[in-house]
């Protein structure tokens, strides 16, 4: 059976078409993993030719030609100079735009120079009549010694030519289309040149390579391209008159970016508040269905929190990458990386930055991945220092609770709110310490790196609506993997450090509770827990009286809310031991023996054991102390409210004093600003720059920025 | 000499030669060679990169790879 499978590499410029052919091709059979020892990208996908006859089809990354200029490039010619590499095809595709077939035939005459049977795709057949093109197709054929099939990937025509000229990939030709004695010897394919040429001499050699090649497509395009210019109608022009203009140009890519923020967090309200209700009551469900004990508290508190700590964020990732897709797709991105060149040049950074401090604001780890077509090292490497910076979605449970605690909620010129304001000031913060940090970066960084600028501005086009999908499926899916490996584990690893205990005191948890409020009663604030709880039973017992259309009892609620009392009092008792427990684990001991350390910035211990924990995951600070001050299943409750209640309540146990006071507050937003806290952000930044020592340096430089920031901020405002 | 950063906005020029060392080779890739036609079609603000067109393919370069192009115009 692996017999009939042909392996087909589909190669081309980018902006041709390539990646819609190859979804038309694979459809869902897509997988998406690395090149062996590569960070690169590799998507093979499965494509059924006939009954019996299958295809592996490997998307090559988009490049102009097989002069390698990046990591994405240098792939292609790894894969089709080898034969002993496992991707090499067994037929080539080289995919071409009809209205670019010029500079697309460069690649294709230096893989047909190869050897290895080649198809010519000519795509977007459909735009061939508006723009007045012509093509004698069997004349072009003959002159470049190969198969063509025209098709559009839009109008999905073709399709089926092309599986068949893949089935009958024996009869193409393997011979040369330009002599060799044309090339001399000078030819990348030559591997022994390739090695011994200096880098200017090579330059100079695929200088020449590049002209001779241009002269054969020149000829061989005048006997059989003819285009008609009367007939091409020219909106592209008009539209760049607009979207690159001086003054309009930036002005709409200020109004379409905030419109994109705020249509994602309006649409991703909903399904994240259906996302965590679900995986509430999925811990809940387990806990009650299967027999209380260490895997069931591993199982829910452990690895279901831990999922749904990750899984929350899919609304955002997906919409932000939604729109991201877009406007790469439509060819308007772009036009950004033109406009805000020379601005991002002034902090080191480059036009192509723009793309991932972007999408920073919906998680670093796939801003960090696009990075990757930024040519110049250095600039790449600022990239992907300062992108951390960028406020993500993961630090937004954490301002917003912090927020609510510390900041009124008043209106302040009619329209705005102080909480409001709190939050777009530390997004402003982020991304002015992330331009600050550039700048700096490229200052003190003596690192040589050619920067050079070149940028393809393809034409626009309406996004096809299948690449958006599975763009968004694609990116959203290595989120889910690559943050839900580490996630998963650390919630693991801290869930076992919290249970297991270092003395009596966690071991007798539940006796000395008990003890306690036998003796003393409950304290003020179980009390006022305890009020709490009464009063949203109340009101969640009025809503269903609404919902049902039956009027209200006062009696039948204050007889069902007398029922359900004992029931708290128990919950209380054990969010007491639990929190107990946690004060002697190993865990609380490691917050205790922080406390030094971070007294000066008004954290107690148990801030400190949120902060160790929150290292893998920002959003891990607001559970862990949930499960701190004791509110265990409350925590998750939608408005806050006890959690709220508890911190606003929680005092220095020596002093007396309330720990969450304004100076506090503002210490620990500035922190959770500036602060790595991810630790699947440094595992992509090892990645990226393979090996420890960057990502040490950012989490170190990181780590200070918030702590000086924390320090200065609580000694100022206590 | 003139080089593409002198060309005014709507300008059309033909390439004429470039120092091979400096010039990305990407660009020659995409169709900047020597004899081709080439024509600006809008400039970023602040000395901003360039918006070219140089056979049929839209190309922003920096100013700085712009000045070592040279070009005679087309009249």
């Amino acid at each position: 059976m692996s017999d009939s499978t042909i392996k087909v590499a589909l190669i081309g410029n980018p902006n041709t078409g390539k990646t819609s052919l190859f979804n038309h091709l694979t459809g869902l059979n897509q997988k998406v993993g690395n090149y062996p020892g590569i960070t690169v990208d590799k998507k093979t996908g499965t494509c059924k030719l006939s009954k019996t006859q299958k295809a592996t089809i490997l998307d090559l990354p988009g490049t102009y030609s097989l002069n390698p200029s990046s990591a994405d490039e240098k792939i292609v010619i790894d894969v089709l100079n080898t034969p002993e590499n496992d991707n090499y095809p067994d037929v080539a595709i080289v995919v071409t735009d009809v209205e670019q077939l010029k500079r697309n035939l460069l690649i294709y005459t230096q893989v047909k120079d190869l050897e290895i049977p080649t198809i010519l795709v000519v795509n977007m057949a459909d735009q061939m009549q508006s723009k007045g093109i012509s093509i004698n197709i069997p004349q072009l054929e003959a002159d470049l010694k190969t198969k063509i099939v025209v098709i559009s990937s839009k109008q999905k025509t073709g399709i089926d030519e092309v599986k068949e000229a893949i089935i009958e990939y024996k009869s193409l030709s393997t011979k040369r289309c330009i002599p060799a004695e044309r090339i001399t010897q000078n030819t990348i394919t030559n591997t022994d040149l390739f090695t011994s040429l200096s880098k200017t001499e090579l330059k100079k050699v695929q200088h020449r390579e590049t002209i001779v090649r241009y002269q054969f497509i020149n000829e061989a395009l005048k006997k059989s391209y003819v285009v008609d210019r009367s007939k091409a109608t020219d909106i592209q022009a008009k539209l760049d008159r607009v979207f690159t203009h001086k003054f309009f140009g930036y002005g709409i890519f200020a109004i379409l970016l905030l419109l994109i923020f705020q249509v994602i967090f309006e649409w991703s309200n909903v399904p994240m508040d259906f996302i965590d209700g679900a995986f509430g009551a999925l811990a809940k469900w387990t806990k009650e269905v299967l027999p209380a004990g260490m895997f069931t508290d591993l199982l829910a508190d452990g690895i279901i929190t831990g999922l749904g700590g990750i899984v929350i964020f899919i609304p955002q990732i997906a919409f932000l990458f939604l729109f991201i897709a877009i406007l790469e797709e439509s060819g308007y991105m772009s036009r950004v990386v033109f406009l805000m060149d020379k601005i991002m040049r002034k902090f080191g950074l480059s036009g192509k930055s723009v793309v991932p401090l972007i999408s920073g604001a919906a998680c670093a780890i796939p801003a960090i991945m696009a990075t990757r077509n930024i040519e110049s090292w250095k600039e790449r490497l600022i990239t992907i220092l300062v992108t951390p910076f960028i406020t993500c979605s993961a630090r937004l449970p954490v301002y917003a609770i912090l927020i609510a605690l510390i900041i009124p909620n008043e209106r302040v010129f009619w329209i705005f709110n102080w909480q409001g304001i709190t939050l777009m000031l530390l997004y402003l913060i982020g991304f002015a310490i992330a331009l600050l940090s550039a700048y700096i970066l490229h200052k003190t960084l003596r690192i040589e790196s050619k920067s050079y600028f070149v940028v393809e501005l393809p034409k626009y086009k309406v996004p096809l609506l299948k690449n958006v999908a599975y763009t968004v499926v694609e990116k959203t899916k290595t989120f889910v993997f690559e943050a839900g490996k580490i996630i998963l584990a650390i919630s693991i690893i801290l869930w076992v450090l919290g249970s297991v205990g270092v003395n009596d005191q966690f071991h007798n948890a539940e006796s000395i509770v008990a003890e306690s409020i036998e003796k003393n009663g409950f304290t003020k604030i179980q009390e006022v827990a305890l009020k709490n709880k009464i009063l949203r039973y109340g009101e969640s017992l009025e809503e269903e009286y609404k919902e049902a259309g039956k009027t209200f009892d006062e009696e039948a609620m204050n007889d069902s809310i007398i029922k359900k009392i004992p029931e708290f009092k128990e919950e209380l008792i054990e969010d007491e031991i639990a929190g107990m427990r946690l004060e002697n684990s190993v865990l609380g001991t490691i917050g205790k023996a922080i406390e030094p350390a971070i007294k000066p910035l008004g954290y107690d211990w148990k801030i400190g054991i949120a902060l160790v924990s929150s290292f893998a995951a920002r959003e891990v600070f607001i559970g862990t102390l949930a499960t701190i001050y004791s509110v265990g299943s409350e925590g998750d409750d939608e408005s806050g409210n006890t959690i709220k209640a508890k911190m606003q309540a929680e005092v220095h146990s020596n002093s007396g004093k309330k720990v969450f006071t304004f100076a506090t507050g503002i210490s620990l937003l500035l922190f959770y600003a500036f602060a790595m806290q991810c630790m699947s952000t440094l595992a992509i930044v090892k990645r990226e720059t393979n090996g420890w020592k960057w990502p040490m340096i950012q989490l170190g430089a990181m780590t200070v920025i918030a702590y000086v920031a924390g320090l200065i901020a609580y000694q100022f405002l206590k | 000499m003139l080089t593409i950063a002198d060309l005014k906005k709507g300008e059309t020029a033909i390439i004429l030669d470039f120092p091979i060392d400096s010039i990305p080779l990407k660009l020659i890739e995409m169709g900047c060679l020597p004899g081709n036609e080439i024509s600006l079609v809008q400039t970023a603000i602040f000395n901003g990169p360039l918006f070219l067109t140089i056979n049929e393919s839209n190309i922003a370069i920096r100013k700085d790879t712009a000045a070592q192009i040279q070009i005679e115009k087309v009249l």
